[in-house]
């Protein structure tokens, strides 16, 4: 038993380093838009960059992160062609609050529920906030975890390096 | 041995996908979590030193996916597990593992999984590592999407109970479930235009338990079954989910024969810089378990969502929170935000934001006349759905008000009342009858230049005295007043400073008043982050979601790591 395991665990860890430096997919997760539409995470659609936000109605560093990119959303739309996606970590206690905190806030960009946190668990994510960049091709090219005021401008110069390519 | 027999397919399907399209080798994602403990003795706070000094809780998660082939796998390892964490958490092996099948037509999980039927009163397995708790499901699951807009669930298995000596135990009984699920929008194009939408779902779920009880005959298979709709017509939402479930006598319902209910609904209507939320739970005789014998969070199968705010300040969050009583209650909550717009008299130049939030929970009614607990039927009373009585169980009342000043600076003001029954949702020894507390939270964030901020909480619980007709009627009621200060330098992107004081000035116990520093540093480097804690951590209860565990006071060292890949 013990041996299986960690010959598993070391294999894993193997293929893991060996394609470290590869970019990588988005995981294919289907979820639902704030108006009940279903929504592929592997087949976004959107042109350009995309920023994957994930946040809940609960947590306050993900809402402030949000709301400073909600500011800055357009100039960064019309310079870079970038979309954000802010995907909700909220289970059925507070999900029914997201559409009407969404709208509250006259948020402008596309949000998804992930109510039993199927995508969260399929990209890693530990803790919210934590932000990934998605390249044109659908390859994470930069994540962060957590938000400090300010680490909207990191991920800014993240997305425009894309727009450099 | 499952598992063993697992892990060999586990690994050679993985060798197989990888081998077969070297030059796609798939994708890997996951992450790694740690948590280290050292504590001290503190006398004051009831704190004590583990006979082992330092504890850990470790966890890696590795999912795959390529092509159509996906497997994932999680281990743990507790040497031994960290404070108040549950107590039959030992040793280090693998806590979850799967591999699956996946195309436009089909789904196809073997192993482990998490699964909701619509809004969970009927089956929902989750992972909450903050909380110790993981009921997934261990065995095998069917999805099917035959047409756009229809999809069709099967599962089976048995549940997680605990994690012992590094392998999974399972519950006593096993689970079985289907569910349909239909969105007229996406399966009927034309029928529809934008401004509508509509979708139905039927769950049924069954737990098979042998009867081991020498004096009642008991139900070995327990059904749960119902309904859920949503509706959308422009910006109006309704939404709302009735489970019903079949007689189980249990430990929790002290072994009576009645059915059991839970009915959940959401009206809302929102538009531009205007949200409002009217929801409304109804709960009977609804703790739904894979062993009848369990208590606590063990194996549940369904879920039982709290209606009120998941608070986030300190002494809001974790001195009286709330969480949902199975055996029965009333409950509502509204919400309103509204966005006052830049540019007006009350907006200023940035706009500001008005959240105010109301929730409420009563006991249920129950008819008892006409009923007699001992008779041959078992059943012990009748309740009605949303047939509430005045017997209070909770009551939040709460408001903020999110104002920029200036690009630097901005405030969050906060006000809450929270009425908690003591006599029903035990919070607190030291607590009689209702607990009644206001708590007022400023909130400063000042954006020094670029990268460097400021943020500060101030906040202060004032808790009303214990109310007449209770034995020491107008003393200090549970550990009276508290004042928190937190203060937070950050410096984007890597670095984080932080300091918090809670103080329990008010305690009646002169002895009791006391502080609890507790510093904290973080690095953050893309997706790693380490943070460092130390100082005292009160009693209490921790809760996520409105589930909640005890936690012990402690006095010490925490380190953690984090990675995400």
């Amino acid at each position: 038993m013990k041996t299986i395991f960690f010959s598993s665990f070391f294999f894993l860890a193997f293929v893991f380093y060996a394609q470290e430096t590869d970019l990588k997919q988005l995981p294919s997760v289907d979820l639902t838009d704030l108006k009940g539409k279903k929504v592929n995470t592997a087949s976004l659609g959107f042109k350009g960059p995309v920023v994957i936000s994930f946040w809940a109605t609960w947590c306050s560093p993900c809402k402030k992160e949000l709301n400073t990119i909600h500011e800055l959303y357009a100039d960064w739309q019309a310079e870079t062609g970038v979309t954000l996606v802010a995907v909700s970590i909220d289970d059925e206690k507070t999900k029914n609050s997201v559409l009407p905190y969404v709208n509250g806030k006259a948020w402008d960009f596309p949000v998804l529920l992930d109510p039993n946190g199927d995508f969260k668990r399929a990209m890693g994510v530990n803790n919210v906030p934590h932000t990934f960049l998605i390249d044109q091709d659908g390859n994470i090219v930069y994540s962060h975890n957590n938000y400090a005021p300010g680490d909207e401008e990191k991920l800014y110069e993240e997305i425009k390096k894309l727009g450099a390519k | 041995m499952v598992s063993k027999g697992l892990v060999i397919i586990f690994v050679s399907l993985t060798y197989f996908g990888f081998s077969q399209d070297f030059t796609n080798g798939g994708s890997f994602t996951g992450n790694i979590e740690s948590t280290f403990q050292y504590l001290n003795n503190d006398t004051l706070i009831g704190a004590n030193q583990p006979a082992q000094k330092g504890l850990i809780n470790s966890y890696m998660n590795v999912f795959y996916t390529n092509k159509n082939f996906k497997a994932g796998m999680r281990l743990e390892s507790y040497l031994p597990r960290i404070q108040g964490y549950p107590n039959r958490f030992d040793g280090t092996g693998i806590g979850m593992r799967y591999i699956g099948y996946v195309n436009k037509l089909v789904d196809v999980t073997l192993g482990s999984f998490y699964e909701q039927f619509g809004a969970g009163l009927s089956l929902r397995t989750y992972e909450d590592r903050a909380l110790g708790y993981d009921n997934l499901l261990d065995g095998a699951r069917l999805i099917v999407r035959p047409y756009k807009g229809i999809v069709l669930k099967g599962v089976y298995g048995y549940q997680r109970l605990s994690f012992q000596q590094g392998q999974i135990v399972h519950g006593d009984g096993i689970v079985r479930g289907v569910d349909a699920e239909i969105n007229f929008k996406e399966t009927f194009d034309s029928l529809l235009n934008d401004n509508w939408d509509f979708g139905l779902g039927f769950s049924f779920v069954s737990k098979f338990q042998a009867d081991n009880d020498d004096a009642l005959i008991l139900p070995q298979n327990v059904g749960a079954y119902g309904g859920r709709f949503k509706a959308r017509y422009k910006n109006i939402n309704f939404n709302g989910e009735y489970i019903l479930k079949e007689q189980d006598p249990s430990n929790d319902n002290s072994k009576i024969y009645n059915y059991g209910h839970a009915a959940i609904f959401n009206l809302g209507y929102s538009k531009k810089g205007l949200g409002i939320l009217l929801s409304g739970k109804s709960v009977d005789n609804m703790s739904y378990r894979s062993d009848r014998t369990k208590d606590l969070q063990d194996v549940f199968i369904n879920y039982l969502p709290a209606l009120n705010k998941t608070h986030t300040y300190n002494l809001v969050a974790t001195l009286y929170p709330y969480a949902t009583q199975p055996m029965g209650e009333v409950a509502y909550q509204a919400e309103v935000l509204y966005t006052i717009k830049k540019g007006t008299k009350l907006g200023g130049k940035y706009g500001a934001s008005v959240n105010l939030n109301v929730s409420t929970t009563y006991r249920p009614v129950h008819h008892v006349s006409g009923f007699s607990p001992l008779d041959s039927t078992g059943v012990a009373y009748s309740a009605r759905p949303f047939d509430k009585s005045d017997s209070m169980y909770w009551r939040d009342i709460n408001f903020n008000i999110t104002k920029k000043i200036n690009k630097k600076l901005s405030f969050i003001f906060s006000y809450f009342n929270i009425n908690i029954n003591n006599d029903v949702a035990k919070i607190s020894n030291d607590a009689k009858g209702m607990i009644s507390s206001h708590i007022g939270v400023i909130e400063t964030s000042f954006k020094i230049n670029k990268k460097h901020s400021i943020r500060s909480e101030i906040q202060a619980l004032f808790v009303e005295k214990i109310k007449k007709g209770l034995p020491n009627a107008g003393g200090i009621n549970d550990k009276g007043n508290w004042g928190t200060i937190l203060l937070e330098y950050t410096v984007s992107p890597h670095w984080s400073f932080g300091f918090m004081d809670q103080y329990n000035y008010g305690n009646p116990t002169e002895s009791k008043r006391v502080h609890y520093p507790i510093f904290t540093f973080g690095y953050v480097k893309d997706a790693t982050r380490f943070s460092i804690y130390y100082g005292r951590q009160r009693a209490g209860l921790f809760c996520v979601g409105g589930v909640c565990r005890f936690v012990p006071a402690s006095n010490g060292l925490t380190f953690s790591f984090t990675q995400s890949f």
